[in-house]
This record gives structure tokens, sequence and C-alpha cells, in this order.
């Protein structure tokens, strides 16, 4: 059995560190690119959501390099995601791309059948190694959390362009060849080391922004144009709202995880603007923006994938929320035509936006 | 004076009109519909509803407005979490009275109880109690209210079981005599789409009318009873978690087991979330199978009429020759 996923920016270090410590052969998919949004967009349904795009083009990809079982989340609704897995297996089955198919999502009757579901992965290893193996994912997912951290801030005061960039990539390889928890707190500590080694100017003023929305756009590099990189190389600090390891402790662990920070702060927040849950992620966008104004942000950033239903909700309601805050909000819709470079222009205009606005609030209050 | 209460001739009007008329006249309310829609009030819609958003939730913008113009007191925009165990309505539909509310100003009170039956069946006497709070009545005189309504709702089901069209089961329900069908179809064609694309006579650029004078028999899904549309569902991997979307795939994968009509148009509006998925597994079980005609129909505000009708003629042509044939 060769067990594949679909690609999510680094959520492949958190799920082959847990497969493979309970022994079992991964192909992830080759990372995201042209060819596989291509391939994706040639077969799936023309105003699904760019995800289900790049899921099937993963697959396919991941076929070629010998993959058989597709290990997939699902859910249960409202938003499409619920529904993603068994759409994908049709297109696949249409396409002749034969691959058995296991979808963790919460049973329909009882718990029973999610461990059935888990079995057919963990084949007959015991339940407490399972579980240790899903504490190395998450402590992987941590780690990788804190490195990216650690680059939205040394991006924008690099003293050599793109020394982030290099410093990340190493520390990502640190962790993720990390085979066992001993191996990966020495890891942690070298990636730790490797990010401290970028020489910054420690006193250059940076623009603080947020990024917040879709959870798949916010993650994955690809589908968002590399967002991050491009904002920190305009001397912006970004913040996201969304870290992996905060998400599978929310979701996954019902916040088994006491301390960490949760996206229970955007919820609470998000009222009287969206008093309601609209599925996705939408409540918490709302709720992040007003959480980000508070927090003294420039400005926020709202990235979704065209057509997704609960984001489109949320986009409707962010003008009313960046007027009573004062908080400038820009929406970025991510499809299969969005090049970087008119998304680099329009990051630009609102650097400048709201270098203008800084500039004009120090005049005033000097 | 009675308190005038605004239903958006929208979204959830094909379903629960007979029922949220009843109700709250039984709770001594004035109802008010919106005028039928016109090419103005999915303009006004356009232009208070962010582009990236569905068809059907634009217009309801447009239909919200023109009952703002009529003065109503109140505007009734139920936020329908759930009308089903363990099945959802669309993310949009969820926030649709906070996108109102943040858009559109100087609008009248919005009455936006939630309405969650995810759990429990039970749990819509909670809404009735606080919709008649809301106009100042009691929970008895609200539950009595509603349960009448909810009586109105069965007769309305029964009429549409019976193969009437929405507005026709209404003014039936009205006390208007029923038209008799017109016999010479010599074609049974099945228009599967969510009730407030295809029964908007605007919108849908009156397709149903359309193939009825070119001598075509009409279905649609709400023509089925639900143990019809869940056997047509069974067809699926998974149970599909909205319930309008699981109506109109059972529907349309009911009527193409049975052999039920000749051909199936799918109707879905632009940026319709579940329509971009279920339209794809319709389609894809349809076509496997490759033993019914199928075409599927884009709305959105540009659509002209011309394509349409194009479309459908050849269409109907396909499926006389088809018959010649064999």
């Amino acid at each position: 059995m060769k067990v594949t996923f679909p690609h999510m920016g680094y959520m492949y270090i958190s799920l082959k560190g847990m497969l493979e410590y309970l022994g079992i052969e991964v192909v992830p998919p080759p990372p995201c690119s042209k060819r596989t949004l291509n391939l994706g967009v040639k077969h799936c349904p023309e105003f699904a959501c760019l995800p289900l795009k790049l899921n099937v083009g993963n697959f396919i990809e991941a076929r070629e390099i010998g993959a058989d079982t597709i290990m997939m989340a699902g859910g249960c609704g409202p938003c499409r995601f619920g529904y993603y897995a068994y759409v994908e297996n049709e297109i696949l089955k249409d396409l002749q791309v034969h691959f058995n198919l296991v979808v963790l999502e919460p049973p329909e009757k009882h718990i029973g059948e999610l461990l059935g579901r888990i079995k057919k992965i963990t084949g007959n290893q015991p339940w407490v190694k399972v579980i240790k193996a899903l504490r190395f994912g998450y402590l992987k997912a941590r780690a990788v959390d804190q490195v990216e951290k650690s680059s939205f801030q040394k991006r924008p005061r690099e003293l050599i362009r793109g020394a982030t960039d290099r410093a990340l990539k190493q520390a990502i390889h640190e962790i993720d060849s990390a085979q066992t928890p001993q191996e990966l707190t020495t890891a942690e500590e070298k990636s730790r080391e490797i990010m401290e080694s970028i020489s910054i100017d420690i006193n250059r003023p940076v623009l603080k922004v947020a990024l917040i929305g879709e959870i798949y756009t916010l993650l994955e590099p690809f589908a968002n144009g590399n967002i991050e990189r491009h904002l920190g190389n305009l001397g912006v600090e970004v913040d996201r709202s969304m870290m992996l390891s905060e998400w599978i402790n929310d979701h996954l662990f019902m916040g088994l995880i006491r301390n960490a920070p949760s996206s229970k702060r955007f919820i609470k927040v998000a009222s009287p603007y969206l008093n309601h849950f609209v599925g996705g992620h939408g409540q918490e966008t709302i709720g992040a923006a007003v959480w980000y104004g508070q927090q003294g942000f420039d400005g926020a950033l709202q990235i979704l994938p065209f057509t997704c239903m609960p984001e489109i909700v949320a986009q409707s309601i962010l003008p009313s929320v960046s007027g009573d805050t004062g908080l400038p909000v820009m929406t970025l819709i991510m499809d299969e035509h969005s090049g970087e470079a008119g998304m680099v222009t329009r990051l630009e205009a609102f650097v400048d936006l709201l270098q203008r606005r800084n500039e004009q609030k120090e005049a005033l209050t000097s | 004076m009675p308190v005038r209460v605004g239903i958006p001739r929208a979204l959830f009007y094909y379903y629960y009109f007979p029922l949220w008329k009843e109700f709250l006249e039984q709770l001594g309310a004035e109802v008010v519909v919106s005028d039928r829609t016109t090419k103005e009030i999915l303009t006004r819609g356009l232009e208070h509803c962010v582009d990236e958003a569905c068809l059907p939730i634009k217009l309801a913008f447009g239909h919200v407005q023109n009952l703002a113009d009529k003065g109503v007191d109140i505007i009734f925009l139920p936020r329908i979490v759930s009308v089903a165990k363990q099945e959802y309505i669309c993310p949009k539909f969820l926030g649709f009275p906070d996108m109102v509310r943040q858009n559109i100003k100087n609008l009248p009170m919005i009455m936006d109880t939630n309405i969650n039956l995810r759990k429990r069946k039970s749990d819509a006497g909670i809404f009735a109690r606080e919709v008649g709070t809301a106009i100042g009545k009691g929970s008895v005189k609200s539950r009595l209210a509603f349960w009448q309504g909810q009586y109105k709702h069965k007769g309305y089901l029964r009429l549409l079981e019976q193969g009437l069209l929405p507005d026709e089961a209404i003014s039936v329900l009205d006390g208007k005599e029923r038209k008799d069908k017109v016999s010479d179809t010599d074609l049974t064609v099945a228009v599967i789409g969510h009730p407030y694309n295809i029964y908007d006579p605007f919108i849908s650029m009156n397709i149903i009318n359309r193939l009825k004078n070119l001598g075509v028999q009409v279905l649609t899904a709400d023509n089925l009873t639900e143990q019809m549309i869940n056997q047509g569902v069974k067809q699926l991997p998974k149970k599909l978690f909205w319930t309008l979307s699981r109506r109109v795939t059972g529907g349309a994968l009911y009527y193409h087991e049975k052999g039920m009509v000749d051909g199936i148009i799918h109707v879905a509006a632009f940026a319709c979330g579940p329509d971009s998925m279920t339209g794809e597994l319709i389609e894809r079980f349809i076509r496997r199978e490759g033993k019914m005609p199928f075409m599927n129909i884009n709305l959105d505000e540009h659509t002209g009429e011309a394509g349409i009708v194009t479309r459908v003629e050849a269409f109907l042509d396909m499926m006389r020759w088809r018959r010649a044939i064999v």
C-alpha cells in the first residue's frame, strides 16, 4: 500500500511523519505546479473551487509515481469540502485513474465507522501506537509553524535579499527528516539556530498585515501566489490567522492542547457583523478582521478561492467591518487565471496606501 | 392596524410561502409579497451585492429592496440553518440576513430568527415562539399558528406531488380553480434545478412555460415524494448534506433510474456552489449509462433568451428524432 494525500502547504510533512512513524509507505504528490493545476482544471467542474482542482491534479500526479491509496479528509457540510472526496473519486473513476479511497470524516452513526476507516490505513497496529503517531504528526506541524512564524518576522527585515527563503528551506528540511520524537527535538533546535542566523536590521520600520480567509489558500503557497514572500519583500511583516497546528488542535483534538491559540478568539468578536456560522471559516474571517483591527495591525488581506461560499458571505460583510474599525481590508480571489505579477501590483498598491496612511497618522500626532 | 410583514419572492418563497403566510396571518400580521422579478429588481440586487455571490442571492437582494419600497414594517428573512436531521442549507443562505443588513442601509426591521432542525425536528417550536414574541403574541398562540401553517404546508406539498407547479398550487390554496392539464404532449422532460431558479419566469427565461408551449410535459423534482427522492439519491456514495441539493439530485437520479422521462434538463445558477458539485455528479451518472438525453443550462444575469430558446429547441428535436429511430 502506497498512501498519498492532497497537498496543503507544509501539511505533507506532518502527515508523512505520522504515517511513516507507523511504518506505512507514503508517496506525497509532487509539489503543486502549473501542471498540477492544468490537470485539475481540465477534468474538474468549472465552478468548483480551486482546491478541488488542485487536489485532482495532485492525485493524478501521485498515481504517476506509484501511489495507490488516497487518504482524504471529509466533513458534513455545509461547505463543499465535505463532498470533495466523492466528487474527486468519480472524476478519477471516469479518467481510469484507479485508487483506493479512504475518507476520514465524522461518522454518521457511531465512532466505529471512523475507527474502521483508520484501520484500513493503519492495519493491525495497536491504537496506542496510532495515538503516538498522531502526536508526532502534531509536533511536526507545530515545529513547522514555529519556523514559518519566524520567517514572517525575518523576511521584511533581512539584510541579504533571499536569506530568509534559503534558511526556511533548510529549516523545514531538518524537521521533515526527523524520524522520531527525539530526533524532532534536535531538529527543532537546529532549525531555530538556522532561522536565528539570518542577519536582520532590527530597527527597520515595517508594516503589519494580517492574512485572513480560507484555509487552503492561506496555507498553500502555490494557491496564493507566494503572497507571504511577496509581502515580506515589500517590507511587510505578516501574520496568518490560521496555522496548521492550531487548526489540528481546534478541529481534530477538540482543543485538547491548552494554551495554544485558537480560532475561538475570532468567533467571539464576529458578532454583530456575522451572527451565525456559515460553514468553512467564514465567521472566523470576519472575527479575524475585527480582532486584528483591535491588535493595531495596519491592514488585512482576505484570500479566498473563486466561488468559495463561506468566504463570499464574509467578503460581502468585510467592508462594513473595515468601515467601523478603520482597518483597511483588501480581498484577493485566487483562481486558475491568477497571475503572480498582477497580484504583486495590487499588493504594492495596498502597501503604498498603508504607508501613506501611517505617515499621515504620524504627521498628525507629532 | 396589523403589522405588515414582507416576504421576498425569492429563495425559500417557492418552498415555504404557504406555510409562512398562514403562520403570519394567524399571528395577526398582514403578509406582503415582493413583486414578480423584473429587470429592475435584478439590477437593484446587483448593485448592492458582491459580484462573486450566486445569482439567486443577488436576485434576493433586489426583492428585499422591493419590499422596503412597499413600506413594510418587518422583512421576514428567517435564517434557515437546517430543515432536516443531519443536513444543512447552503452557506450563503446561512449568512443571507447578515449580508443584507450590512449592505443595504435604511431597511425596516429584519426578522432573522434561526430555524435549526439539524438535531431535532421539534426545534421548530422554538422558532415559532420567537417569531410570535416578536410580533407580540404568546407562546401558545404562536405554536397554534405555526401548527396551522404546517397543515397548510402539507396541503401544498400534496398539490405539488400531484404535478402542479408552485404558482398554480399557491393559487389553488387561495381558492382559485384548478386548470386542467393539457393533454396533447408527446414528450416528457424533467427540469431539474433549484425552485428559486426554475420557477422564477424571469431568471429561468421562462423555460418551463416555453417547454409547455412546445408540447412538452414538464416534471420537476418537487413533483416527487420524499421517498422517491431518497431512493434516487441512494445511488450516490455518500448522503448529501445539503437538503436543497439532495432534493434536486435525488429527483434527477430517480427520473433517470425509472426511465420516467424522455430527457433531463439541468438548470444551474452561476456561482452556485452546491450545483457545481451535484451538477457534475448528476451529469457523470447519467452520461455514464448513456440511455437518456441530458442538457445543462447555466443561468446568470447576462443570459440571453435567444440562446436558451435555440438550445431547448435543438434538445427537443434531438429527442424526437431519437424516438423516431428507436
